[in-house]
Order: C-alpha cells, then structure tokens, then sequence
C-alpha cells in the first residue's frame, strides 16, 4: 500500500529526514518510535501533504501512485488520514459543515453521492459513539473550547467518519491521562480492519499496550535504526533508546 | 470653477428649496455648514483624519440633485430586505423619502421623513438636530449639514420598548447620474426607551453617485438601542458618513457597522458617553477587494465615570484594495473607572492589498482599565493545512477561512434575520464563493 524508498527531507535548508526505507501492507498497524527531533513528525507531515517541507530525493508510493506528485487535499480523499499532534482551532468555522464538506469530498472523489444532512447526521451519531463525544459538539466552531482529550478524540472520531485506507496517527497518546487514553485506543482498535493500514508515530511505548503494533520502527536522527515487532517496544519502554542509538553508532 | 464654489453655488441656487427653509434656527445650522465647507474645502491628506483617504476623485466630482429617475418599485427592493424580519420600514430613493415603497405600523414609535417634520413640524428636531456631529471637524458633515435634504426621524418615547425594529432603507439609482445624497437621520431614544434601527445602503445599477450622510444618535438615561449600517453601495459610489452619539446616564449604545460597498467608502463613529454608567459597543466589518478603498474613523470620548466600551473591528482585504481603521478612545480625567476594550484584526488576502491600522488610545484619569491591540495578517497555514488534510480543496479552505474570520462579528448581532442576510452577502465575497456556499 505504502512503499517509502530513501527519503530524504529538509526543513528551510536543514536535513530532517536522511533516507527512510519502509513498506506498509494492508491490515497492518506500524508504530514509529524515536526520541524528540528524530524527525518523527516531519515524517507524518510529509505523507499527508503538507507544505514546507522539500523533499530532497527519494520516492513515495501510495496504492501505485506517486504520492509526492498529490496535494494534501487529493491525499485525503483518496484515503490518507492524519490525526494532528496538535489539533487546530478554527473559529468562525462550525464543526458540522467542516465534516460534512469532508465527508463529501471523499463521496464525490469515489463517485459517490454527497450524503444530505438527515444521513450525514445519523453518520455522525454512530461513529461518535465510538469515541464517546457527545453531538452539542457539533455546533460548535472546529476544536474550539475543546479540551486537550476532546481534541484528539474528535481527531479519532473523524478517523471514523472518513474512513481512511491508511491511518496516521501522530503523538495521538501525548497529553491524555490514562482514561482518555484508553477511549481513544478503543476507538482506534475498532478501526483495524484487514484493508486498512496505521501507521503511529509515538513517544511512548505506552500507547502500544493499547493499540498493539504489527511492526515497531526505532527513528533516530532522521533514519530508521532498528525495525522489529512489539518485543522491541517492550524492550526500548524497559532500557531507554540509548542502547540502540549506541548500536548504531557501533554499527 | 473649484469644486468649493460649485457648492456655494448650488447652495445659493438650491438653498430656498431645501426643507425648513426661514426656520431661522435651521437656516443658521445650514448657513454655518456653507461657510464652514467654504473655509476649509474638502480634506486633503495634510488633515492628519484623513491621512490614508483621498477624496480627490470625489472633489474633481460636479454632484447636483439627483436626475429624476424611473421609480423603483417594491419588487427591486426586495433583495435588500431582511427574509422574516417583521419591521417598519423608512425608503429612500437617491437622499428622498418614498412613502409608496414605506410601510410603518400604527404604535408609539414615531418615525417619518426628517424633510416632513422639517417642513411641518421643525420644533420637534430643533433641540437635537446638528448638535453632535461636528461639523468644524469634518468638512463632509459641513456639507451635510448645508444640504440636508431628507432621512429619517425616528423617536422612542419614553419607557416605551420598540416591539419591531425600524428599517431605513437607502435606494440609489444607477440613472439619478452623478448625484449627491446628503441624507441625514435622527434618531433619540428617551429615557427607558430601547429599540432597534438598521440602516442600509444599496444601490439598483452601477452608479457613481456620493451619498454623504450624516446620522445621530441620542439616548436618554437608561434607554437602549441597537443600531445597524449596512453599506452595500454600487462599486462605483462614494459613501462618506458620520455616526454621532450622545450617551446620558446609564444608557447602553450597540454599534454593527458592516462595509462590503462602494469604491471610496469612509464612516466615522464618535460616540460620547456624557454621563455616568454608560455602556457603549462597536463592531465593525469591512470587506473590501479590486480597488475599494474603505476607512472606518471611531471615537469612543469616556466623558464621565464608570463607562464601559467595547470596540471589535475586523477587515477583510483582497485584490488592490486598501483598508483604514483609527480607532480613537479618549478617556477624560472625570472619566475614573472606565472599562475600555478595543481590538482590530485584519486579514490580507493578498499581496497587494494594503491596511493601516491605528489604535489611538489617550487616558487622562488614573483609575481605569483599557486595552487595545491591533494586527495584520494573513490566512493561517495550520489551519489551510488541517482543512486540506480532510479533503477540502485550497481555495474552498481559503474561502472558509475567511468566513469564519468574520463570522464572530455577525455573531454579535441580535437580529437572526439581519445575521442571514450579512452572510448571505459575505459567502459571496470570500476566495471560492461558489465551493463555500456549497459547504454552509
């Protein structure tokens, strides 16, 4: 589904990301582990689209097709999802016309009809449950007022709406307590299907008890060290990232 | 001839026709607008108020009466009305009274043509008419004051609450020609009174006309009232106005003051709050793109003890188009415990577009809470990107964008209808209209 050749990235000059090689495969949940300034989120901003990053050379390829060539808008409707670090407010802008335009974007990229409001809303009420949000919501502007948890539940909660084929998630985990942390694990959870595929940069092995990963990716210093299943993860939460970052240096 | 002796002239030629003509109380307000517009002219970018507002292209202007125009009938106004809104309604065509096209509901309200009451009954207006706006500060309201033709008087009486608001509606023709309207309302709100007043300035066609309208405001202690201008002016118009507020004790002012017309528009707000505890609100937007020039001038004079102002104006500038606000708040050294608050924030929506923003804040009392602060600046690249990351196209989020900039202004405002309607117009305006409407 997802094939990322020796990419290389930078920031206004600097190099952030020194050659990722990965492949992700239908079905399967990856997580991206590393130390802050590994270029983590550099790696999740890039593969949905954003601006201001230049990518230096290398490939992705997404279902087939060049994903560098798409923009952000044509990733997302054909089935890349980001859920933010760091959700944005947006006022003025109310949260039901903002998910039903999105909704609809996908609908009509798929040749789908656009869902009238009766359908979006009953749409809405289903997934929010997944969640556990609560549709006054809905009213409101995009994330606005929002605590840090509804933030990233309403992050997961448009997972569910949107349907993605491929899923990433960036630092969905940092900042929740622990009962947070499990709704939106749950959420997560009841989105593994064996079509689509998450990729979870995280900071945290904590996250992992939770959302159990197939493949477990140490990023460090803008490369991918150390690749392996969740026995790696386990063993990074148990001795730090400083014995693989010294293997590596060894190496 | 300059343009100043066009004036005097037309002011020698028309002057016995003008309405309340041998009032001598009147004639002296008319008499001193003349020579004051005959001493200083129009205004030049020297005159620090309008450092950023050119009105060459309206002095190089010979504006007459208007030419007589077809009538308009009820059926063209209706895209100006507010759908659902149950109100009186005041309509003017080019700067005069259309009583066919008015319709106003028996009650204790009172509101007819300012040119009636001038003719019939001047004594009505004499205590309040010209005396807040200054005319020794601007030399529009000079000419105004000179001129004034017709408009609306609108009285609440005391203790009387208005069941509908009053709509004054401002009909410019497209085949009236060059003309000037100097219109002129009056509106006084007694003690305990409250009500609601919209004015709105349209235009059928494409003229380029000047309107040049002078309002005022007075309220007695304890009233209240809501007021609304719309300036929805051809894109060929001039709009120059001045809003004047007087405030007794405890009276509450609310302001919406919303410019999406005209190429050269310009609106100055003074509002003084002349006695203790009163409460003044202004909120302000002005959208302007292509070659629109719009200025907003305000000034909120805290005169007395224990007021309360706030102040939010937003601007939405595209294409060459250049915006202007100088928000001035003035509080005296009477005026102890003032409660100010003024913000202005403008979004660029392009490279050649252009504002001047200027907080001017001058406090002569010691024990007073004020604050202000001004910005400029562009759409907001995390939000283009969060929208685009669900699937909305780059124009359809700029165009979204900037509709949720404004929208926390229309908010404020109390009438649904008059909410719809503004933003009805402002879908039009912003980047992708067409994606945009489609979403709301």
């Amino acid at each position: 589904m997802l094939e990322i050749r020796d990419l290389h990235v930078s920031v206004e000059g600097k190099p952030i990301l020194n050659g990722i090689t990965m492949d992700v495969k239908k079905g399967e949940v990856h997580a991206i582990m590393g130390p802050n300034g590994s270029g983590k989120s550099t790696l999740s901003h890039v593969l949905a689209g954003r601006e201001g990053y230049e990518v230096t050379s290398g490939t992705i390829t997404y279902e087939g097709k060049d994903l560098l060539e798409m923009e952000a808008e044509e990733r997302a409707r054909d089935g890349i999802f980001l859920a933010f670090q760091y959700p944005v407010e947006i006022p003025g802008v109310n949260n039901s016309y903002f998910l039903k335009a999105a909704v609809n974007a996908g609908r009509t990229h798929r040749g789908e009809e656009e869902l009238d409001a009766v359908a979006f809303m009953k749409l809405v009420r289903e997934k929010m449950k997944l969640v556990d949000l609560k549709d006054d919501l809905m009213k409101r502007a995009v994330n606005e007022g929002f605590s840090g948890g509804e933030k990233k539940r309403n992050e997961i909660f448009q997972m569910a709406l949107l349907e993605p084929r491929l899923a990433l998630l960036d630092e969905t985990d940092s900042g929740l307590d622990i009962d947070a942390l499990k709704i939106v694990a749950d959420g997560v959870n009841a989105l593994r299907t064996d079509e689509r595929a998450i990729v979870m940069v995280t900071h945290y092995q904590r996250l992992l008890n939770y959302i159990v990963p197939d493949h477990v990716h140490v990023l460090a210093a803008g490369r991918i060290i150390k690749s392996g299943d969740r026995s790696l993860a386990l063993e990074l939460e148990e001795r730090g990232y400083g014995w693989v970052l010294e293997q590596e240096a060894a190496a | 001839m300059s343009a100043v002796d066009h004036y005097l002239n037309a002011f020698e030629a028309e002057a016995a026709g003008l309405p309340g003509r041998g009032q001598p109380w009147l004639d002296g307000i008319r008499d001193a607008g003349i020579e004051r517009f005959a001493e200083v002219g129009f205004p030049t970018p020297r005159n620090e108020q309008w450092k950023y507002t050119r009105v060459a292209a309206i002095e190089k202007r010979r504006f007459g009466l208007p030419a007589a125009a077809t009538p308009v009938t009820a059926r063209q106004l209706e895209p100006f009305l507010f759908s659902g809104l149950a109100c009186d309604r005041l309509v003017f065509v080019n700067g005069r009274y259309a009583s066919a096209l008015s319709s106003i509901s028996e009650g204790e309200v009172r509101m007819e043509s300012l040119a009636a009451v001038l003719k019939n009954e001047p004594a009505l207006v004499e205590q309040h008419l010209a005396h807040y706006g200054d005319m020794k500060r601007n030399a529009f309201t000079a000419l105004n004051a000179a001129f004034m033709l017709d408009g609306a008087y609108v009285h609440l009486p005391r203790n009387v609450a208005a069941e509908r608001p009053v709509h004054l509606l401002f009909v410019s023709t497209e085949d009236g020609g060059e003309f000037a309207a100097h219109t002129r309302n009056l509106i006084v709100a007694e003690e305990g009174s409250s009500g609601k007043v919209i004015e709105s300035y349209v235009a059928l066609g494409d003229g380029g006309y000047l309107t040049n309208n002078a309002t005022e405001v007075v309220l007695g202690a304890n009233s209240e009232l809501e007021h609304y201008k719309l300036q929805e002016e051809s894109l060929k118009a001039f709009h120059i106005a001045a809003l004047d507020v007087h405030q007794d004790r405890d009276s509450r002012f609310t302001s919406h003051a919303v410019s999406f017309g005209a190429l050269l528009g310009r609106q100055d707000i003074n509002a003084v709050l002349d006695a203790e505890g009163a409460v003044c609100n202004l909120y302000g937007l002005y959208v302007a793109d292509g070659r629109q020039h719009v200025d907003f001038h305000t000034t909120v004079e805290h005169a007395k003890p224990h007021g309360t102002s706030r102040e939010f104006y937003k601007g939405i500038i595209g294409g060459r188009a250049r915006g202007v606000f100088n928000g001035r708040v003035h509080v005296h050294q009477d005026a102890q415990k003032t409660d100010s608050q003024q913000s202005n924030k403008n979004l660029l929506l392009s490279h050649h577009a252009e504002v001047d923003a200027k907080p001017e804040l001058e406090i002569y009392a010691d024990d007073v809470k004020c604050s202000h602060g001004a910005t400029v600046g562009q759409l907001d690249d995390n939000m283009l990107f969060y929208l685009r990351s669900r699937g909305i196209d780059k124009e359809a989020a700029r165009g979204l964008l900037t509709y949720g900039f404004a929208q926390d202004i229309i908010d404020h405002m109390s009438l649904a209808a008059v909410r719809d309607h503004l933003e009805g117009i402002l879908v039009r305006r912003v980047p992708a209209a067409e994606s945009v409407a489609g979403i709301l």
